[in-house]
């Protein structure tokens, strides 16, 4: 054992909580507040004509019936004009939780927004205002005092909008990958408790087991994400002890579609970036969704780090970008699994890395630290999509602008080694 | 009045629409009468449907009115729990041939909109008799299911914070209403002491025992500043009326009210950043005008009552004072049965219990047994014109609908 | 005549005269494979993936689907595994002529030299004495290097330093001696192959591979319980799956020694 602060211990006759959920219904228009707010983005509805912002969302603008109501990022500040504490609801996550800050802020943008009240709120006064994701998985909005230097994290009733790794007890599932020792650093100084590592092949020593089993607070356990047994083996051991799985498993062997004679590392890659997925949600899913409501002990979230790639095939990462649209396609799979179960699914998007594997790339790369940074910063505020380093944000803008041109462009342009 | 609809630019509505404001008047109601307010005595909680608690509402309406069904050829239906039916299904339920039918969801508002299509109905013969009902029923677990499936902006963006339903909505605003016009937990208590001391006096009512300042200050938060009897009681229930032409009340021998004013508005005042007024404020003056009367002759107000700090924007909306002066207008009367304002006398929702949509017809119902004086014990002394004030659906942040009416006896 | 001597090898194998020997590691997902710079294609790993077992999937049985390399394992290589034997005839484990898989067996011990010495080699001279203490190796038959390397655990089976792996294993010379003057059947080892941890580094690199497949001659490895042989006068029973075109495969490998 360390001698790092352990939470205090469950009493093993108590009945572990079933998870409750805050309501999930949405209209499709209000999914676009969830979108936003899954990467921890404030965004508003506005119209194109009028440039009216909307709340809540619309399918037609309420100044001038414009029906092309775009997304955007919106300042965040505003008038708290009045509070309440809701100490009665119907709703069983809400009645389980006990009083509850609610109040109604008009937006300088304009919009009225009924929100969630972080404790130190109170009105009349300014407030900024986060969009984050609750427990149902869907998009709400928080005013926290102006200026407020307090986490959510730190509010009993808004800690469930984050992930937040203190006291909580993390499976890293590779320490082979060059990102593991950042991500352990990363955590522990975040407050976890305990880091797992999953080492795969003890036959086979890794360069960076001794330093990493030589840190306080971090267990190395045995683990193959190939091996269904060793996967099952592991979940039966410390399923039921983790509150935060980071799935940094990776397999990657750059490849030209027209190379090569096999299938054999475009297997492999999907052996361990797809199936090691698939065998980690088979064997810890059910684990972690039935404890989201474990007293202090709630499981939080799922993380996947995933390539950008997954969005596109990069020339030169043909095979290794099929396995990570595969492992992408998985975790939204897992995201709407566990969606009633309030597990939140995290997607963690990287260019290219500073790893030998993109050697040949250009830069810029991202840093195994600048990466844990994100992933960090991700639990902390609650998000499920992270987009880490300059490289993947800029594909993912163009991405999304355009699917389309985007898959052109990467044809064409110089993404590849 | 011409509409320039085509061609015009959107961005020109508004000033059209005011246009139109300012040069149309609403027609009179004249020739409309209102007979056999009926009230099915509410239960807290019921193993029977809407339909049946409709149904027994429209028989006993029918039966004061002296009526078969087959006399009805309107219809008018309002609730909240007759899913996957509406009043069309109830037509084939209830044995209704009928040449006019409606169904209005408008909650609160719903009796007041519902007498209005009724009257223009009956004025332009597209009816003869109209029955006008309301009602619902409560299972133990009807509230909560009523909100999960209320509306769209409500599920979007009020429901997954905190899920308070209209107990938070209405929290919002209090708390705005007492920090911006002063009002006390007091005040709000007054209403409430003042229509549980009616309802003591109505036979129907759910609350049965006396309620004091005290208790009232002392109870528990439901959602701060709104305290426990600042909350209605759901309820089943049911509650119904007739409209037909004054000369057919008449040949029937029938008491029955006349509409000297009434209005009708939707989604006012949208850029109010937290609901302090409702629509009335629109259209309170062409509704006195229209009855040719002042607040000083209303002998008294059935205001809708989901929570006391509705009932103090109704007197100040309605013109009985000016905004912000509502506290002042409370402490300043007695709004029991006796009293110098006489308010919602049979108890309103507060003491009475709110079944459904029929919490929207209960002091339209209340309201014609005033003025046709066959309200019993609640009887106000001397009652001959009242206003009646609907407020409905909590959409998002505030109540949409609104509509008043003043009712006077119809001179048999 | 025949009858009578099989007849009499089962009855002494039921009456212990004749002893079976297994010397096969467990099919394992962690029993280690070889390790090859990571540019090239790796060696699949032992897994086996439940297909049911006696339950929704498949009510009244029990199955797994298996998959591994040819080379995964106490396994034998076939002339066809290298280079230097690709075009030697019937040089594939399903071609191989089942008489191949029965036959003499000498075991040269070189464990006390492996026991202080990681890249400890198999030289001609340590042939030449162990032929001085048992006799001329005769034609045809299989050579097992002893190391007692089998009863290394973990990384110290590979032995993986950053300049690679270390372990002992044949020089060339040793090679050439036993493929050319003694005409021998195949060569094993305990270790992951049958060329020494080192075994890039000689001339040429990989000699037991290169020399032995060259001259169509097997090879077997992760061989384990060679300590229960005698150094001559067993028989070896090492039998490949019959793949079409494979260059080798897992098996069980045993051996019939006195009793």
């Amino acid at each position: 054992m360390s001698s790092r602060a352990h939470m205090p211990k469950k009493d093993p006759q108590k009945r572990t909580n079933t998870p409750t959920q805050p309501p999930p219904q949405r209209s499709r228009a209000a999914l676009g507040l969830t979108a936003a707010a899954a990467e921890g983005r404030f965004m508003l509805q506005v119209c194109p004509e009028c440039r009216a912002v909307q709340y809540p969302p619309r399918d037609a603008c309420v100044d001038c019936l414009d029906t092309a109501l775009q997304w955007q990022d919106i300042t965040p500040t505003g008038q708290l004009l009045a509070d309440t504490t809701v100490r009665t609801s119907t709703n069983l996550y809400f009645r389980e939780r006990g009083d509850w800050r609610v109040g109604t802020v008009e937006l300088d943008a304009g919009p009225k927004i009924v929100c969630h009240l972080a404790q130190d709120c109170s009105a009349p006064e300014r407030v900024t205002l986060l969009a984050r994701l609750d427990r149902s998985g869907q998009g709400v909005l928080v005013a926290q005092p102006e200026n407020s230097k307090t986490r959510l994290a730190d509010d009993p009733q808004l800690k469930a909008l984050t992930s937040d790794p203190r006291h909580a007890r993390v499976l890293v599932t590779d320490l082979r990958n060059a990102n593991t020792p950042a991500l352990v650093e990363h955590l522990l100084a975040a407050g976890a408790e305990t880091v797992f590592v999953g080492e795969s092949e003890a036959w086979r020593k890794d360069p960076q087991r001794d330093a990493l089993a030589a840190i306080p607070g971090v267990e190395i356990m045995p683990l193959d994400v190939t091996d269904t047994n060793s996967v099952r083996q592991l979940a039966a051991e410390i399923g039921g002890k983790i509150e935060i799985l980071i799935n940094n498993g990776r397999f990657l062997r750059p490849a030209r579609l027209p190379s090569g004679g096999d299938t054999v590392f475009a297997a492999q890659e999907m052996d361990v970036n797809y199936l090691g997925l698939l065998r980690l949600a088979q064997g810890f899913g059910p684990a972690l969704a039935s404890r989201t409501a474990d007293g202090q002990r709630q499981a939080l979230a799922w993380v996947n780090i995933l390539s950008i790639f997954a969005l596109n095939p990069v020339p030169g990462f043909d095979t290794f970008a099929a396995s990570q649209a595969a492992a992408r396609s998985l975790s939204l799979s897992m995201r709407a699994t566990y969606q009633s179960s309030g597990l939140r699914v995290m997607n963690v998007y990287v260019g290219a890395t500073e790893d030998v594997w993109h050697q040949p790339v250009h830069p810029p790369k991202q840093s195994p630290r600048a990466l844990a940074r994100d992933l960090v910063a991700g639990l902390q505020d609650g998000l499920e999509d992270v987009v880490s380093g300059d490289t993947a944000r800029d594909l993912m803008e163009r991405f999304r602008e355009h699917p389309g041109v985007f898959e052109r462009e990467v044809t064409f342009g110089e993404w590849g080694v | 009045m011409i509409l320039h609809l085509n061609g015009a630019k959107q961005s020109d509505a508004p000033i059209e629409m005011e246009t139109c404001r300012a040069m149309r008047q609403r027609q009179k109601y004249d020739g409309v009468a209102l007979v056999a307010p009926y009230t099915e005595p509410y239960a807290r909680y019921s193993s029977h449907t809407a339909h049946w608690w409709i149904a027994r509402a429209l028989r006993g309406c029918l039966q004061t009115a002296g009526l078969n069904k087959n006399a009805l050829d309107g219809f008018c239906a309002s609730s909240f729990s007759l899913a996957p039916d509406t009043a069309v299904g109830l037509t084939q339920h209830l044995g209704l041939c009928l040449r006019w039918l409606d169904h209005i969801p408008m909650g609160g508002a719903s009796a007041i909109v519902a007498l209005r299509r009724a009257a223009r109905a009956v004025q332009a013969g597209d009816a003869e008799i109209i029955a006008c009902v309301a009602g619902d029923t409560n299972h133990t677990d009807s509230f909560r299911k009523l909100l999960s499936g209320f509306s769209r902006f409500a599920s979007d963006a009020a429901y997954p914070y905190g899920f308070g339903g209209p107990n938070m909505s209405f929290a919002l605003l209090t708390d705005h209403y007492m920090k911006t016009y002063g009002a006390t937990r007091a005040d709000f208590g007054k209403i409430c002491v003042a229509q549980r001391d009616n309802a003591l006096h109505a036979p129907g009512a759910l609350m049965t025992k006396p309620l004091t300042l005290e208790q009232y200050l002392n109870a528990r938060m439901i959602s701060d500043p709104i305290a426990l009897f600042d909350c209605v009681m759901p309820c089943a229930g049911a509650e119904a009326f007739l409209v037909m032409t004054t000369d057919r009340a008449v040949k029937m021998g029938l008491p029955f009210a006349r509409i000297s004013g009434l209005i009708e508005r939707h989604n006012a005042h949208t850029d109010d950043p937290i609901q302090f007024r409702g629509g009335w404020t629109m259209d309170v003056d062409e509704l006195y005008a229209m009855a040719e009367a002042t607040p000083e002759q209303i002998d008294l107000l059935q205001s809708y009552d989901d929570y006391p700090v509705i009932s103090m924007m109704q007197m100040e909306d309605l013109g009985f004072c000016a905004k912000g002066e509502g506290p002042a207008f409370v402490r300043r009367h007695d709004l029991t049965i006796d009293g110098s304002f006489p308010h919602n006398t049979s108890g309103g929702q507060i003491s009475g219990g709110q079944a459904g949509a029929a919490g929207g017809y209960l002091g339209l119902v209340e309201a014609i047994r005033q003025v046709t004086h066959t309200a019993g014990s609640t009887q106000v002394k001397g009652a001959k014109r009242a206003m009646v004030s609907g407020f409905g659906m909590i959409n998002y942040d505030r109540g949409l609908c609104t509509g008043a009416a003043i009712l006077e006896a119809g001179d048999i | 005549m025949s009858h009578s001597l099989l007849t009499d090898v089962t009855q002494a194998l039921t009456t212990g005269v004749l002893r079976l020997v297994d010397l096969t590691h467990t099919l394992d997902p962690d029993f280690p494979v070889i390790i090859l710079p990571p540019e090239f294609g790796q060696c699949a790993r032992f897994r086996m993936e439940e297909v049911s077992a006696y339950d929704n999937r498949g009510p009244a049985w029990k199955w797994h689907n298996l998959t591994l390399n040819e080379h995964t394992g106490t396994h034998f290589d076939a002339p066809a595994h290298w280079i230097s034997g690709r075009d030697v005839p019937n040089g594939t484990v399903d071609a191989i002529p089942v008489d191949a898989f029965v036959g003499p067996v000498v075991v040269i011990n070189c464990s006390a030299g492996a026991a202080t010495n990681d890249d400890f080699e198999l030289t001609p001279d340590i042939i030449f004495d162990h032929e001085t203490a048992h006799g001329t190796i005769p034609e045809d038959s299989w050579v097992l290097m002893r190391t007692d390397w089998s009863k290394r655990r973990g990384a110290d089976y590979l032995n993986m330093q950053a300049d690679g792996p270390h372990s002992p294993g044949p020089t060339p010379d040793a090679v050439r001696l036993l493929v050319e003057e003694r005409n021998i059947r195949g060569f094993g080892t305990e270790t992951v192959g049958t060329d020494a941890g080192q075994g890039s580094h000689y001339t040429p690199p990989y000699p037991a591979h290169f020399i032995l497949h060259g001259a169509g001659k097997f090879g077997l490895q992760c061989l384990c319980n060679l300590d229960q042989l005698p150094p001559t006068g067993a028989v070896l029973i090492a039998a490949p799956l019959k793949i079409k075109g494979g260059t080798g495969s897992p098996l069980r490998v045993m051996a019939l020694v006195p009793g």
